[in-house]
């Protein structure tokens, strides 16, 4: 009795096994070595892994090092401990920009989403031009931040602003506001522009979210007695949650490392009283060349974005498990 | 407990007129179903009752209140939607208690009705779950409990069963017409499925492109339809219809066609004698037709041919060719036809319904 038994081999019995071609058995290995899922997923990670490492973990790895030394422009790097920290807390600009930090990423957000939220409520009705407005309202978006803010900057002008002109010719001003010229005005100024140039984020996003709330449960909590604000206390707020913490956590961790806003606008000033962790760090760092301060300057919002980011993980966890 | 009233209801959208000249009075505790095809126009009506669609012109009065203006929450009607509509992220406890809530009953008054309603639908293990938690069946019975727990003056119905399947679909019929039986509250059903209309509603709603084709308890819909689309529409399979030509042989009234020729039965004969020599249409249904025997007059008999043959178990349906007409039959198990078979067919001289070409009314 003959039967073909695969790998039989090893067996007692005095079976006859169709050798396998060489040539089958080279691809028979390598499919074999493919279906191996723990070696296929190293395979397809291994990429992802290789640039993660080189443009993340590697700058990464070589700022905490930095922060934890002297490393200056021109000058090796020592191990001096936690000095750069200490000295940073002790430095009232850092004190101030952290406290601006703060302060422009908690009232920019809540404007942001405030704003986006009218914006977005707005724009899920049905109205004519309604195409216009939604393509318009994405140009803040879209148009490069410096350039932007340097239109801003122009109409906040000490000098030139267009903003002061037009209220003091209107009858509104008796003198001049101090738009950038004062510390506090030029953070509720960028403040401002940050505003206008993340709500269109906000907007979208959360009228995509929106969008995909079946209208049937607004007409239901109509019937049910529901009137304009409380439908949207009770069926659009709840179900646009998920959404909405995901773009305030996004808009959170970039507002708080913001730049270039900042940096167009002030750039920290007057007397470094609008800098920002980002700008301040750019300028111990790059600008006076101080890297191992500059390192452990922006280092220092690490802590506050990984609390955020793990809220958030944890909330939207529990709303999946709930 | 209200009547509710349309009169000269019309709906316009951009470029469709949906609903047009819709007169309709929907009495105390009746159960009113609307039924018809897509796109009639039912779903619309409902929804201008419900306050959900702008009444273009017309009048609805729900009670003795005209409600044209009153917003949907004021027009004191509870609606269960064909996608159920209950609030995901509510429990089905919140989602029966919300238009309590909205209206603000003291909390013991919600909780001893949704514990009523939830008793009545047998959903009391559910009141904790969230509606993804839940089967169809159970999804829809929260939805109608929402509607029930308000105590409204009237339900409104949008094809509530169409998502379930076939058999929960006639379980849950049974269950609303029971529910129906119990509470007593007005309802207007909306469907498209003329078995639940005609096993559902007290009186129904046969509506077509806009229009109102007829009103009329299931039965007299059934019996004497107004004309050829509710012949149609109701019964199933639906009702064969023979383009016939009227003549007068030794003073008796005939239809013939090619293939056909019956006599008009008495009871036609006077209001088909101004169509003597012209054409018209003939329906029968297909459980009035059944095999001839000797005893059947020969009158009301043709001969036919089977093309299909489909044994349904407790009938047979057989589609015949007679001449180039085809019809169904529906005719007894016991039958034994096989196809291309010689079969002579024998109608019920009482139930031929004949309807104008042009204006296809009823004769
Ligand atoms: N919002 C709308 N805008 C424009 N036309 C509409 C709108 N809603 C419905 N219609 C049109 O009005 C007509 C009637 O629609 P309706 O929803 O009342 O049909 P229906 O009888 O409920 O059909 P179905 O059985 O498919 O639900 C259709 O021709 C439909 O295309
Ligand atoms: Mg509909």
């Amino acid at each position: 009795m003959k039967k073909p038994i695969a790998g039989g081999a090893g067996s007692a019995a005095p079976v006859e096994v169709a050798l396998p071609h060489s040539g089958t058995s080279q691809r028979r290995a390598l499919t074999g070595l493919l279906e191996n899922e723990r070696f296929l997923a190293f395979v397809l990670l291994a990429p992802t892994v290789l640039l993660l490492g080189l443009f993340i973990a590697y700058p990464f790895v070589m700022g905490v090092w930095f922060s934890l030394s002297d490393i200056s422009v021109g000058n090796p790097a020592h191990f001096v401990g936690l000095r750069n920290f200490v000295k940073a807390w002790n430095d009232s600009i850092f004190r101030t920009a952290f406290w601006n930090t703060s302060f422009y990423t908690f009232w920019a957000t809540i404007f942001k989403l405030a704003l986006g939220m009218w914006l977005a409520l707005l724009l899920n009705r049905h109205f004519r031009g309604k195409r216009i407005v939604r393509a318009s309202m994405l140009l803040p978006f879209i148009v490069p931040t410096v350039l932007s803010t340097f239109a801003w900057r122009w109409m906040f002008d000490p000098t030139f602003s267009v903003l002061n002109w037009t209220l003091y010719k209107t009858g509104f001003i008796v003198a001049k506001l101090p738009f950038l010229s004062n510390g506090d005005w030029a953070l509720w100024c960028a403040i401002a522009v940050n505003t206008w140039r993340g709500m269109p984020f906000f907007a979208i996003t959360l009228l995509a979210g929106l969008q995909t709330i079946n209208t049937d449960l607004h007409e239901a909590a109509s019937l049910d007695g529901a009137n304009g604000w409380k439908r949207f206390w009770h069926v659009t707020w709840p179900l646009l949650k998920p959404v909405t913490v995901v773009v305030v956590v996004f808009s959170i961790i970039q507002t708080f490392s913001d730049f270039q806003l900042i940096y167009v606008l002030t750039g920290g000033g007057p007397a470094n009283s609008t800098h920002l962790l980002a700008t301040y760090a750019y300028q111990i760092g790059v600008a006076t060349g101080l890297l191992g301060e500059g390192a452990a300057i922006s280092l220092c919002m690490l802590p506050v974005l990984f609390i955020v980011v793990w809220i958030q993980l944890r909330y939207l966890r529990r709303l999946e498990g709930a | 407990m209200a009547q509710v009233m349309m009169k000269d209801l019309n709906k316009k959208y951009d470029e469709v007129h949906a609903v047009k000249d819709v007169n309709l009075h929907i009495r105390d505790k009746e159960f009113i179903v609307l039924v018809g095809p897509s796109g009639c126009g039912k779903s619309t009506t409902l929804r201008m009752v419900a306050g959900l669609e702008e009444i273009t012109a017309g009048e609805i009065t729900i009670g003795d209140r005209v409600v044209n203006d009153l917003p949907p929450k004021d027009r004191d009607i509870a609606m269960v939607f064909q996608n159920y509509a209950l609030y995901p992220h509510m429990t089905v406890y919140d989602n029966m208690a919300f238009g309590l809530k909205m209206r603000k009953f003291p909390k013991t008054e919600i909780a001893k009705r949704v514990g009523e309603a939830a008793e009545i639908l047998g959903i009391q293990e559910l009141l904790k779950r969230k509606p993804r938690q839940l089967s169809g069946g159970q999804r829809q019975r929260v939805a109608v409990g929402r509607a029930i727990v308000r105590h409204p003056q009237v339900f409104l119905f949008d094809e509530p069963l169409s998502n379930l399947d076939a058999k929960l679909r006639v379980q849950m019929r049974v269950e609303l017409k029971r529910l129906h039986d119990r509470l007593e509250t007005t309802a207007i059903y909306v469907t498209h499925d003329q078995v639940e209309a005609m096993t559902l509603g007290d009186r129904v709603v046969v509506m077509k492109d806009g229009w109102i084709q007829q009103v009329g308890e299931p039965l007299e819909l059934y019996g004497r339809p107004a004309n050829r689309f509710v012949a149609g529409f109701i019964g199933s399979p639906s009702m064969n219809f023979v383009e016939m030509t009227i003549a007068e042989t030794n003073g008796a009234l005939w239809a013939d066609t090619p293939g056909i020729r019956v006599k008009v039965p008495p009871a036609s004969a006077a209001r088909l004698g101004p169509y003597k020599g012209q054409r018209l249409t003939l329906g029968i249904r297909p459980e009035d037709l059944r095999v001839a025997t000797g005893s059947d007059p020969a009158d009301y008999s043709f001969d036919t041919v089977v093309d299909v043959v489909e044994p349904l178990g407790s009938e047979i349906l057989l589609d015949v060719k007679a001449g180039s007409n085809v019809m169904v039959a529906r005719v007894d198990p016991t039958v034994r036809a096989k196809l291309h078979d010689k079969m002579r067919l024998s109608l019920h001289p009482e139930r031929v319904h004949f309807f104008d070409l042009k204006t296809e009314l009823a004769i």
